[in-house]
């Protein structure tokens, strides 16, 4: 006998970003129980939280009013843990365990930044570039502060917009793409007109900041906290004093949940059919999970995705061919924003490729994969699990590191492994 | 195709914490030697372990082969490599009651009378030494020159070694079949061996079908960094006698320190449970009986659990000699849950009698001919 907190749900949808409320509230749509879990105190995703529901962007207005006046159960603070079995499904809920019984699960769990290692990337003072918008937006004071913001992709824009509006001063936006490919990226945006307009509005809001493409970092200097920047630019090499740099290279899919709940992962992405259903006859996915595409991807996919999961796939049919082209932008974007093989060289031997264990690079240098690198210097083994460095070793050295999928997901509480079911009857 | 045909004196199938070492102690004696894996050195069970290396007494051979490994290990201790993390923080037997008081008394009187330095901790001392175990505790053993170590970095340092003193290094080769003097690689090569040394963990029975090993199950729980919270190796003296003497799935206190910081917390077992994924049950009861002794441990934050398959023996003695089928072909696994602390003396073991040289403790006991008598396969 359990006494235990459980929920229960017909379709159960992990992570409240634009993908997670799209699938909710249309899934809710079709009369289903549906229940909308996110581990932040606010729903919205990267890109929406904190968004004020009468003034953000029209898109986000949108769907945050219809995740309010929608008849879904909703609640934010509660993180996925791990899968007792396959039905069921541990939380930790403002740090109480809790246990969800579900019929069906939508994973939407979004992406995370990749951040490579360079000569100082550990010194304080440097952040990752969604990290720094994170924590403006969290109400970190930047104001007067010069912010360089470095690595690749359309989300340094979105940071430097999030920084002049807390009166930052953004000295330069470094973006290490090639100016041809950035090009032929903005003139695809015109078969995207939901993402030109939102192009030109970061552009517009960024402009006094300096953007350079075909510029990348190479160093951050300083005794105890960043000093200046090293940025090369083409041929050039470049000194920048600053306060803060903001770097991050991309996006990449979040894929513990889906690794946990066995859906097969292909080209580092959770594999879908076309109704968004995974290798898991119970659990879909949308959003950035499946493939890096954007608001207007995680949006669609997670409309087809909630209609599916509700058994309402005719719902869905209308919507293929706009997915079609979202999908097709996420490919742009990824060939554009492609990495230049210069990112791979940037470590020095003593550089740490492992923050969370101080593993230098040159103990993994000449390892054949990560699971050998990992037992022998301990890489991987600290707080953030591999997260980081091992995203990166798949760049710097072609590693994939095969399924980790045992309990918890992410760091939790020792308490919430320990079933109340279990205290009770050694009481 | 014409197959690589070589020859060696020793072939040692397995490059575990117990085969690499087996391999540096047999090249070391200046036998021409081979040590194989199917994948690199360290990464079967030797990687799922918690590294303690310990001083057990269920049985008088038991005694005689922690005692000497921990022997081998302490002579070794400072020219070991950092990343081995070599730690001498010591273990507690805690005593939780009057009645596991007197065990305590004498297991000291025993140690000492064997020179083993073992230190009686009453209530008071306990709390001093262990500040956050829970005050109820009626006191413990201190036995001071236990240590920790990092596992999977101590069977490639050992392999290492091996490969200086002159061992050939085969690994990412399966073997596929055994037989006396010669070795069939999965890839189709052939190795001649005047003596094979098997040291594949559990594996050995696929190899060398009807051995005496069974699985036994056990999880391990990682937490963040908590430094100085936990300063010994913490047992639960109950671990010796009640739960897991028996064969049912059992729980036991057993918590470790890490050099930075991080703390391990076992321990469960399982007998011939062969699928490696988390028991959420077992677990939770695992972590339960922890928290019991420790309370702060309930709010630290925990990474990750694991599993690993020890291979046992029915005895609770490992496999060490010739094995019975084939007088060429050697044993050196079933160590269960003490392999990492055992593999220097089996390595010593394995040496000297392969080499007819003095062993340095009686090697009868560790024998796998003390099954023949028995059937088989006693567990089915
Ligand atoms: C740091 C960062 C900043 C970004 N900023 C922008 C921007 O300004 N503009 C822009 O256009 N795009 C931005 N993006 C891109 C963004 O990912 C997409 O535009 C869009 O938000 C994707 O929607 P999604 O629903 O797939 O994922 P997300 O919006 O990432 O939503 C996933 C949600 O799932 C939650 N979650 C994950 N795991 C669990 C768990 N185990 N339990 C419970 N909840 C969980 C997450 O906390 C998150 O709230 C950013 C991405 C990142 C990583
Ligand atoms: C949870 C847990 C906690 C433990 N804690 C401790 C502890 O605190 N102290 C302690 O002393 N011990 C401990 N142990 C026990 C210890 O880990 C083992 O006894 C020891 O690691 C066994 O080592 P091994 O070399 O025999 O096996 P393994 O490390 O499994 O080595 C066998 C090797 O053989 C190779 N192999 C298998 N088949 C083939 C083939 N066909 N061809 C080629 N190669 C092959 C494998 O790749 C592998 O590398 C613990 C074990 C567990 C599971």
């Amino acid at each position: 006998m359990s006494i235990e907190p459980t929920l229960s749900t017909d379709i159960l949808v992990i992570g409240a970003g634009p993908a997670g409320i799209a699938a909710a509230v249309s899934a809710a749509e079709c009369g289903r129980r549906v229940l909308l879990i996110d581990d932040n105190p606010q729903a919205g995703g990267q890109i929406w939280r904190g968004t004020n529901i009468d003034q953000g962007p029209v898109s986000a207005r949108g769907w945050l009013q219809r995740l309010e006046s929608s008849n879904l159960q909703h609640i934010n603070g509660c993180r996925a843990i791990f899968l007792a079995d396959s039905n069921l499904l541990i939380a930790d809920l403002h740090g109480q365990r809790c246990a969800i019984r579900f019929e069906h699960a939508i994973l939407t769990s979004g992406a995370r930044e990749l951040y490579l290692p360079f000569p100082g990337w550990t010194l304080p003072g440097v952040t990752g570039a969604g990290g720094l918008q994170a924590l403006i937006k969290s109400g970190l004071d930047v104001s007067g502060k010069r912010i360089v913001i470095a690595g690749s992709g359309p989300l340094l824009l979105a940071v430097a917009a999030t920084a002049r509006r807390a009166s930052a001063h953004v000295l330069c936006i470094a973006e290490q793409t090639r100016a041809k490919a950035r090009r032929n990226f903005a003139f695809g945006l015109w078969r995207h007109p939901g993402k030109l307009t939102q192009a030109i509005r970061l552009r517009a809001q960024s402009i006094g900041a300096p953007y350079s493409a075909d510029a990348w970092i190479t160093q951050a200097e300083g005794d105890d906290r960043l000093a200046a920047v090293w940025l090369k630019h083409g041929t050039r090499h470049r000194r920048i004093e600053c306060d803060l740099l903001a770097c991050g290279f991309g996006l990449v899919p979040n894929l513990d949940l889906a690794q946990m709940f066995g859906c097969t992962i292909t080209g580092g992405a959770i594999a879908v059919d076309k109704s968004q259903r995974s290798s898991r006859q119970n659990v879909f996915a949308a959003g950035e999970s499946t493939g890096i595409g954007g608001i207007d991807k995680a949006l669609i996919e997670g409309r087809i995705a909630g209609f599916a999961a509700a058994g309402s796939a005719d719902k869905a049919a209308v919507l293929l061919a706009v997915r079609a082209r979202t999908q097709a932008f996420a490919k742009t974007l990824a060939k554009a924003f492609a990495l230049r093989d210069e990112l791979r060289t940037l470590a020095t031997p003593e550089t740490f490729f492992c923050r969370c264990e101080d593993v230098p690079l040159s103990a993994v240098r000449a390892m054949p994969n990560m699971r050998q690198a990992k037992l022998a210097s301990r890489c991987g083994m600290g707080a953030c699990q591999g997260r980081i460095c091992g995203s990166a070793a798949e760049f710097l050295f072609g590693w994939r590191d095969t399924a980790s999928t045992r309990p918890p997901f992410t760091a939790t509480a020792l308490s919430n492994l320990i079933s109340p079911s279990i205290e009770a009857s050694q009481k | 195709m014409n197959p690589v045909h070589t020859r060696c004196d020793v072939a040692i199938v397995g490059a575990g914490i117990i085969g690499a070492a087996c391999a540096e102690a047999c090249a070391a004696g200046g036998l021409n030697t081979v040590l194989i894996d199917a994948d690199f050195p360290g990464g079967g069970i030797t990687a799922c372990g918690m590294g303690h290396i310990v001083v057990m007494d269920d049985s008088a051979a038991q005694w005689a082969l922690t005692t000497r490994s921990r022997e081998l290990w302490m002579a070794r201790a400072t020219s070991l490599p950092d990343n081995i993390e070599y730690d001498a923080c010591g273990t507690l037997w805690i005593a939780a009651n009057r009645t596991e008081m007197d065990a305590v008394e004498e297991k000291a009187a025993m140690y000492q009378q064997h020179d083993v330095h073992a230190q009686i901790l009453n209530s008071a001392e306990l709390a001093r030494a262990e500040p956050e175990l829970i005050a109820a505790m009626s006191g413990a053993l201190l036995v001071r020159d236990d240590a920790v170590i990092y596992p999977p970095a101590a069977a490639r340092h050992f392999a290492a070694s091996a490969a200086v003193l002159g061992a050939v290094m085969r690994f990412g080769q399966r073997v596929q079949a055994l037989e006396p003097g010669r070795i069939h690689f999965a890839d189709g090569t052939i190795l001649d061996a005047e003596r094979i040394v098997l040291a594949a963990g559990l594996a050995s029975n696929d190899l060398l079908p009807n051995l005496p090993l069974r699985a036994r199950k056990g999880h391990l729980v990682i937490s963040d960094r908590y430094p100085g919270r936990v300063r010994h190796q913490l047992v639960e003296l109950g671990y010796l006698h009640s739960a897991h003497a028996s064969d049912a799935d059992s729980v036991a206190f057993n918590v470790q320190p890490r050099r930075n910081g991080q703390i391990l917390i076992g321990s469960s077992r399982q007998f011939d449970v062969t699928d490696t994924t988390i028991d959420a049950p077992l677990l939770a009861q695992m972590l339960e009986r922890a928290v019991g002794f420790l309370p702060f441990l309930r709010d630290v934050q925990v990474l990750r659990s694991w599993t690993g398959l020890r291979p046992a023996t029915l005895d609770g003695l490992p496999l060490i000699g010739p094995s019975t089928q084939h007088a060429s072909i050697w044993l050196a696994t079933g160590h269960e849950g003490l392999g990492i602390t055992t593999a220097t003396a089996t390595a010593e073991l394995i040496a000297a009698q392969l080499l007819d040289r003095p062993c340095a403790i009686p090697a009868a006991p560790y024998w796998p001919a003390r099954f023949a008598a028995e059937p088989t396969n006693v567990a089915t």
